[in-house]
C-alpha cells in the first residue's frame, strides 16, 4: 500500500512537472493546466487512502467549503481584479502551510525531532509572512489598505529585531520542544512581520510584491513538505518557488530597481519631482481631435498600440479591439508593444486585451517589437505614462533613469491618449508630450477611442 | 528522521527548484499571469499535510487546524485551476 502511495505521489509530481511545461506556449498552456489539476487530483485521492487517515466527516466538510469559497472566487473575480485574486490564493496556501505545521506541532505533543523542529519553526515564519503579508497586498490592490509607501517609526531595525527574536525562539523550541506558548508566538510575531513587511511597499511596486509573496507560497509549500517528509511537496512547492522568484526577477529588471530597493519600501523621490515651471520650459503640447486622428490612420501603414493600465481603468478593451478591427479592414498592420510592468501584475495586461478577444500573436513583449518603433508610422499610447518616458533613457535626475522603455518617440508620429496632463503613477513628469512628433489625444480612454472608430468608419 | 533521509529530501528540494527555473524561464511574458495563478494551484499541495492533519480519529486542537487548513488550501487549489483555466480558454488566435 505504501509503495502504491509513494509512486502515486511521484506520477502526481511529474503531472505538475508537465503541466507547467506546456504553459511554454499559448497553444498547449491550458491543457497543461488541465494536467497539472489531474496531478493534484491524483495527490488528493492518495493521501485520503493513507492509513493515518481515519474520520472524514470534517475532511469532506473542509474541502466542500474550500471547493466552493474557490470555484466561486475564480468565477467572480473580473480580470481586472486578477492581481488581488492572486494575492489572496498566495495567502491561502502561505495560511494552509502555517495550520499545518502548527497542527504536526501539538501532535507530536513534545517529542519532536531536531529537523522536524526546524522545518515547523520554517514553515510558522514563512507561511505567517505570506499569509497576512499578501492580506495586505490584497488590501492594497482593492484599495481597502492605502495604496501609498507607509512609513513608520523605526521600520528597519524593528522588523531586523522581530525576524532575529522569531529565529531566536526557533531554535529554543528546536532544543526544548515542549514549550507551546513560544510557538504561538512565532507564529503571532510571524503574521505581524508580514504586515509589517508588506505595508511599506508603494501601489506602484506591487507587482514586485505579489510575485514574491507567490515565491513565498510556494517556499512555506516546501518547508511542509520537510516537516511531513514528503517529497512531493517539496518538488511542488521548489517549483512555484522558483516561479515566483524568476517572476520578481523580470519585474524588477523591467522597473530598474534592485530588490531590496523595493522590499525596503518607497520609490523614493516619487511625488517630490519635478514641479510645472520645468514643464512650462518644455514648450506647448499638440493636441489632436479623433477628425484629425483618424485621417493620421487613414494615412498610415503601420501601427503599434501601447496599452498601460489606465486602458482597463476605463475599461477600454473592447474600444480598443474594435480599433484593431477597422485599423485591419482598412489594410493596416496592427501589433500591441507590452512593457513587462504593464498591469498591476506579470502578464496582466495580455490577459485584458485577450479577454477582449485581441488575438493572442499581436501581443508582443518588449524586447520583441522595441526594435521596430522607427519603421512605424503611428504608435498610440492609452493609458500608459512611465513605460513611455524618454528620460528614462537621458534624465539621470529622474527616478525612472535606467528604467527599459517602449521606444514610442521614435516612430513617426506617437499619439498620446490621455485624460489630462496629470502625471503618471509613479508621479513623474513625462517629457514625452513636448516631443516634436507627440500629439495628445485627450478624454476618456474608451470615449475617445470609439470616437476615432466612428471617424475611421466614415472615412 | 535520519539524516540519510533528511539528505534525501534536500537533494529532492535542490534539483526541483532547478528544473522549476529551467521550465518557468520559458514561458513567455504573454501568459505570466496564468503562470502565476496555476503555479499558485500547485502550491495547495499543502492538501496533503493538510488532510493528513485533519484526518487523526481523535478530536483535538491538531485537528481543528488540519481542517482549516483544508478549506485554505482547497480554496488555493479550486480557486487557481479554475481561474487559471478560465484565463487561457480566452487566449485565442485568429
Amino acid at each position: 500500500m505504501n509503495i502504491i502511495i509513494e509512486i502515486s505521489y511521484l506520477v502526481s509530481s511529474i503531472f505538475f512537472i508537465f503541466g507547467i511545461k506546456m504553459m511554454s506556449s499559448p497553444k498547449t498552456a491550458r491543457k497543461g493546466n488541465f494536467i497539472s489539476a489531474v496531478g493534484m487530483l491524483i495527490a488528493i485521492i492518495v493521501t485520503l487512502l493513507d492509513k493515518h487517515i481515519l474520520s472524514f466527516e470534517w475532511i469532506v466538510i473542509g474541502l466542500i467549503i474550500g471547493s466552493l469559497i474557490g470555484a466561486i472566487m475564480a468565477f467572480k473575480t473580473p480580470m481586472t481584479g486578477m492581481p488581488q485574486m492572486v494575492g489572496v490564493l498566495n495567502g491561502f496556501g502561505g495560511g494552509a502551510s502555517t495550520l499545518v505545521a502548527l497542527s504536526e506541532f501539538y501532535r507530536l505533543s513534545g517529542n519532536i525531532p531536531t529537523q522536524t523542529g526546524i522545518a515547523i519553526v520554517a514553515s510558522l515564519l514563512i507561511g505567517g509572512v505570506t499569509f497576512t503579508g499578501s492580506m495586505i497586498a490584497f488590501g492594497k490592490l482593492q484599495g481597502i489598505v492605502t495604496g501609498k509607501v507607509v512609513k513608520y517609526p523605526f521600520q528597519h531595525p524593528l522588523n531586523l529585531i522581530l525576524l532575529i527574536a522569531t529565529i531566536t525562539a526557533g531554535v529554543v523550541i528546536v532544543i526544548n520542544p515542549t514549550l507551546s506558548w513560544l510557538v504561538l508566538a512565532i507564529t503571532f510575531v510571524s503574521l505581524l512581520l508580514g504586515v509589517l513587511l508588506v505595508l511599506p511597499i508603494g501601489g506602484a511596486d506591487m507587482p514586485v510584491a505579489i510575485s514574491l509573496l507567490n515565491s513565498y507560497s510556494g517556499m512555506a509549500g516546501a518547508t511542509t513538505g520537510f516537516v511531513l517528509q514528503n517529497n512531493e511537496l517539496i518538488i511542488a512547492g521548489s517549483l512555484v518557488g522558483a516561479s515566483g522568484i524568476i517572476l520578481t526577477q523580470i519585474m524588477c529588471k523591467a522597473m530598474n530597481r534592485s530588490l531590496m530597493n523595493v522590499v525596503l519600501g518607497g520609490w523614493a523621490s516619487a511625488g517630490t519631482v519635478q514641479t510645472a515651471s520645468t514643464t512650462s520650459a518644455k514648450g506647448q503640447v499638440k493636441s489632436v481631435d479623433s477628425e484629425e486622428l483618424a485621417m493620421i490612420f487613414d494615412s498610415a501603414e503601420s501601427v503599434i498600440i501601447v496599452p498601460g493600465y489606465g486602458m482597463a481603468v476605463a475599461q477600454a478593451q473592447h474600444a480598443v479591439r474594435d480599433l484593431v478591427n477597422v485599423l485591419e479592414f482598412k489594410g493596416k498592420k496592427v501589433r500591441f508593444a507590452i512593457h513587462p510592468v504593464a498591469g498591476r501584475m506579470p502578464g496582466h495586461m495580455n490577459v485584458l486585451l485577450a479577454e477582449a478577444q485581441v488575438s493572442y500573436d499581436k501581443l508582443l513583449a518588449m524586447e520583441d517589437i522595441n526594435d521596430d518603433f522607427p519603421n512605424i508610422d503611428v504608435a498610440l499610447v492609452i493609458g500608459a505614462n512611465d513605460v513611455v518616458n524618454p528620460a528614462a533613457r537621458h534624465d539621470k535626475s529622474s527616478p525612472i533613469y535606467g528604467m527599459p522603455i517602449l521606444n514610442v518617440d521614435y516612430a513617426k508620429t506617437v499619439v498620446i491618449n490621455k485624460r489630462s496632463m496629470n502625471a503618471g503613477y509613479a508621479g513623474i513628469e513625462n517629457e514625452l508630450f513636448f516631443y516634436p512628433n507627440a500629439l495628445m489625444y485627450f478624454g476618456d480612454a474608451k470615449e475617445a477611442v470609439n470616437k476615432l472608430v466612428q471617424e475611421l468608419k466614415q472615412l | 528522521m535520519e539524516s540519510v533521509s533528511l539528505i534525501m529530501l534536500i537533494y529532492v528540494f535542490v534539483l526541483a527548484i532547478f528544473v522549476g527555473f529551467e521550465l518557468i524561464s520559458k514561458v513567455p511574458p504573454i501568459l505570466h499571469t496564468p503562470l502565476m495563478s496555476g503555479s499558485n494551484a500547485i502550491s495547495g499541495i499543502t492538501i496533503v499535510g493538510a488532510l493528513l492533519a485533519a484526518g487523526a480519529e481523535e478530536f483535538t486542537i491538531s485537528t481543528i487546524l488540519g481542517f482549516i487548513a483544508v478549506v485554505f488550501a482547497m480554496i488555493n487549489v479550486v480557486g487557481g485551476y479554475l481561474v487559471t483555466d478560465r484565463m487561457l480558454k480566452m487566449f485565442k488566435k485568429k
